[in-house]
């Protein structure tokens, strides 16, 4: 049994070649259109590269997971159905999926085909782990960034398949899945699109005293003091004014990453059989930097020596970092 | 490793006037045999590129005597010096210190990381700025190190001067 | 070729928001003898720890709106996490009646083959989705808020193909996120094991404005809604002309008798879109209206109807 496999992020052809040399034991990624949620300008892959990215992972051991994992709205669903034709032809080792449609079609028309239930199906309990288990074949669930440690554990006892859980990067907020805050700002949806705060309607304001506005779609989504860190103009990680917050807040979550390095021992005794690093979007150097200091630390808990994990703050958004969900039910 | 660039000595006369124009004039024919290596030896970047392969960036190493005018268009390439006061306004700006925007264009920096920690300021069309980081950021090896093979023995010597001296000052700035 | 359109059914969405079991009970006494609607959708969709407050009067609230000659569905929670939320979903699912609305997988498990109409917080987005839920035993299906005219179409007439009920939102704010985290515990600083109920004092949710003013979210509890009002009164003869086959109002904390009745003379055909719109808007004070998601737009903006086609 292989405890702890490392999930790796690939945005670029590049980003994928990164992973796998900095010892990823599977990498995941997607198309360059609304069948993955980080359809984002300039990143993910062609078909010719996704092919060559196949057979570069799987000559050093590889795997490759293909998400599929957003929802097509009604009339488009066509081509969810050509990229999974794609990823069975070129030989990925599963497709990580969300939509009920989706799942059905691969599990019929592709019956060999490995399923992992994406984040973004949103299945934060046995039973409705089960609803995908029994009715799709689904091998691994993604499990939502929402659970404690322990909760965690007694899922693991009720449920017939495997589970991978986010161990590092952006820490989403909101039921993945069930968020269409962009779209309301936007015009264009994390689930039916793919995207999340989109470039195109993202502009940082440069003001006289030295601090920056982010806004998306010409609302203001923070403003950061010249001092100040910052971070990712996402609706969630905004800050509003409130009646009794006239001076404005971080209503939802302040910008700040996942970052459970300390916790790896324990997800591994709760159960967990795969560590995803979040992160399609950022570059190799994040890649290069995330994954080979967690494959160090994997190794070393494997190998029951004591681990040092590198610091790895720099990289996370507003540079700053929290354990989430994960450690304590208080951050609800 | 907090490089802010509003602590870069900044003369106010720095890449404007007489000065900048000389210069500018001076490295033009090296950023001219840059761009088309680079274009020829990575054409997918272009791909990446889509729609803002016709944008004009501004790319403002704060601490350079003069800014970058690049607009990667395979059909007709621009990137040339120019003198700040001169700069033409431009569809997207990056701006940091030099060595930090080298790092970032070679994979070695973290856009995102330069950019929450402030050290990378992004104004203009953030779609196209995007694109252009994802483009570079999918090419592999460096290009920092291919334009210095371009001039031989001296240009490795003034890449290895320049990287050691940014993370110098790098060191420098974390014990502050 | 045209189909004739069948009218399209006018129903009430559960109440999103924490109001006292008093304004709940006074609400629905209202609902009951004045609104004309045919169906009204009742139980605690947000937030598990307020469903305590009203179980004792659902019963009784069931029966009156029943007596009114009302449809009562019960619809489950949204988000199914922990002990108690799995055994509210397990419980509401093994009723035999009244109908039951399923909001997450976990009510879809335990109800199994059983009949069940499909919730707005399902993820019912495509054809292919709307077929396999059928298959399950699903008679109805309400589309995710945010899909676009034409995608609705097209998930209607599958729907309607295979015997389904169709139900698109046409009023009240949008829910436009869940999470587990209470934003309303977390503004009074607070977490959600001890957040006092503070959610109650908002019974149309916490505003939120942006830093430069604008008003944009409205938190409530661990649900993030639309400032804006979804208004689709100059949509309904399109929403008709496709195939929907119920239309959805959200409880708002004004005047929803009134609200229901403006709906009611439209889809009768006795008052115009435009006077009726006037009405609503005077109905409702002080609020923006948008239709955007459904124009394939921003979700907030708001555009005047294309003539009808």
């Amino acid at each position: 049994m292989s405890l702890a496999e490392l999930i790796c992020p690939a945005g670029t052809p590049a980003a994928l070649r990164t992973a796998v040399d900095a010892g990823a034991d599977a990498v995941y990624c997607g198309f360059q259109d609304a069948t993955n949620a980080r359809n984002f300008p300039g990143l993910n892959f062609t078909p010719d590269e996704l092919a060559a990215a196949v057979a570069y992972a799987h000559h050093a051991g590889t795997k490759v997971l293909l998400a599929l994992n957003t929802y097509p709205p009604a009339g488009k669903v066509d081509l969810w159905r050509h990229a999974a034709y794609l990823g069975v032809r070129y030989g990925v080792d599963a497709f990580i999926v969300a939509d009920m449609g989706v799942a059905d079609y691969i599990r019929h028309t592709h019956p060999l085909a490995r399923l992992h239930l994406s984040v973004q199906a949103a299945a934060s309990s046995p039973e409705a782990i089960r609803y995908y288990c029994e009715n799709f074949g689904v091998k691994r669930v993604v499990l939502p960034r929402i659970l404690t440690i322990p909760e965690i554990r007694q899922i693991r006892t009720e449920i017939p398949c495997e589970i991978e859980t986010f161990i590092f990067g952006n820490h989403g907020l909101m039921v993945e899945g069930r968020c269409s805050l962009t779209n309301y700002l936007t015009g264009q949806s994390t689930n039916m699109d793919g995207v999340c705060s989109p470039a195109s309607d993202v502009q940082y304001v440069r003001d006289t005293d030295g601090s920056m506005s982010s806004r998306l779609a010409g609302f203001t989504i923070d403003r950061f003091g010249p001092e100040e860190m910052a971070g990712y103009p996402t609706i969630c990680k905004g800050r509003y004014a409130a009646p009794n917050r006239p001076e404005g807040y971080y209503a939802f979550e302040e910008p700040i990453s996942l970052n459970l390095s300390r916790l790896l021992p324990e997800l591994i005794d709760a159960g967990v059989h795969a560590f995803k690093i979040e992160g399609r979007q950022r570059s190799k150097s994040y890649v290069r930097n995330v994954v080979t200091a967690f494959r160090h630390a994997v190794d070393d808990i494997r190998a029951g020596r004591a681990t040092n994990m590198s610091d790895l703050v720099a990289l996370t958004e507003g540079q700053k970092q929290t354990q989430g969900a994960f450690e304590t039910k208080k951050w609800r | 490793m907090n490089t802010d660039i509003r602590d870069a000595p900044q003369p106010p006369l720095l890449g404007t006037g007489m000065f900048a124009r000389l210069a500018c004039v001076l490295i033009q024919p090296m950023l001219s045999r840059v761009v088309r290596r680079v274009a020829l030896r990575h054409p997918s970047l272009f791909a990446r590129l889509g729609s803002h392969q016709s944008t004009d960036f501004l790319i403002d190493p704060v601490d350079l005597p003069f800014a970058l005018h690049l607009r990667p268009d395979p059909q007709a390439l621009v990137f040339r010096a120019v003198p700040r006061d001169a700069a033409l306004p431009a569809g997207a700006s990056i701006r940091g210190r030099f060595m930090l925007l080298l790092e970032l264009v070679d994979s070695e920096e973290d856009g995102d990381a330069a950019f929450f920690s402030r050290d990378l300021e992004i104004t203009g069309d953030t779609e196209a700025v995007v694109r252009l980081r994802n483009a570079l950021d999918d090419i592999d090896g460096s290009i920092a190190t291919e334009t210095a093979e371009m001039f031989g023995a001296p240009g490795r010597a003034i890449l290895t001067r320049l990287r050691r001296s940014y993370s110098m000052k790098n060191r420098q700035q974390d014990t502050r | 070729m045209a189909v004739k359109a069948m009218k399209p059914k006018l129903t009430l969405g559960p109440i999103a928001y924490h109001w006292s079991a008093h304004k709940n009970r006074d609400f629905y006494a209202r609902i009951a003898d004045e609104a004309p609607l045919d169906e009204v959708y009742l139980g605690e969709v947000i937030c598990s720890k307020r469903a305590p407050f009203h179980e004792a009067d659902l019963p009784a609230t069931i029966e009156r709106l029943e007596r009114a000659g009302k449809t009562v569905v019960l619809s489950t929670l949204a988000e199914v996490m922990l002990k108690r939320e799995r055994k509210a979903t397990d419980d509401i699912a093994g009723l035999d009646a009244p109908e039951i609305e399923v909001n997450n997988a976990a009510g879809l498990y335990a109800r199994g083959m059983r009949p069940h109409r499909v919730g707005p917080f399902m993820n019912a987005y495509n054809e292919a989705t709307i077929d396999w839920m059928a298959r399950q035993g699903a008679t109805h299906v309400c589309l995710p808020t945010e899909l676009p005219a034409e995608a609705i179409a097209i998930a209607a007439r599958s729907a309607r193909n295979l015997g389904l009920g169709v139900e698109v939102q046409v009023f009240g704010r949008a829910s436009l996120a869940v999470s587990a985290r209470c934003y309303h515990a977390r503004a009074h600083g607070r977490t959600k094991d001890n957040c006092l109920f503070v959610c109650e004092d908002d019974p149309d949710g916490m505003p939120l404005k942006t830093r430069d003013d604008s008003p944009i979210l409205r938190v409530n509890g661990i649900q993030t809604l639309s400032e804006s009002y979804i208004d689709l009164l100059p949509e309904l003869g399109r929403l008709a002309a496709d195939g929907i086959t119920h239309l959805r109002l959200m409880p708002q904390d004004v005047d929803m008798v009134g609200v229901t009745t403006v709906f009611r003379s439209v889809l009768d055909g006795k008052v115009a879109t435009t006077e009726a719109d006037m009405r609503l808007r005077d109905l409702c004070d002080g609020t923006t209206f948008s239709n955007g998601f459904y124009h394939g737009i921003a979700g907030y903006r708001r555009i005047a109807a294309a003539a009808s086609t």
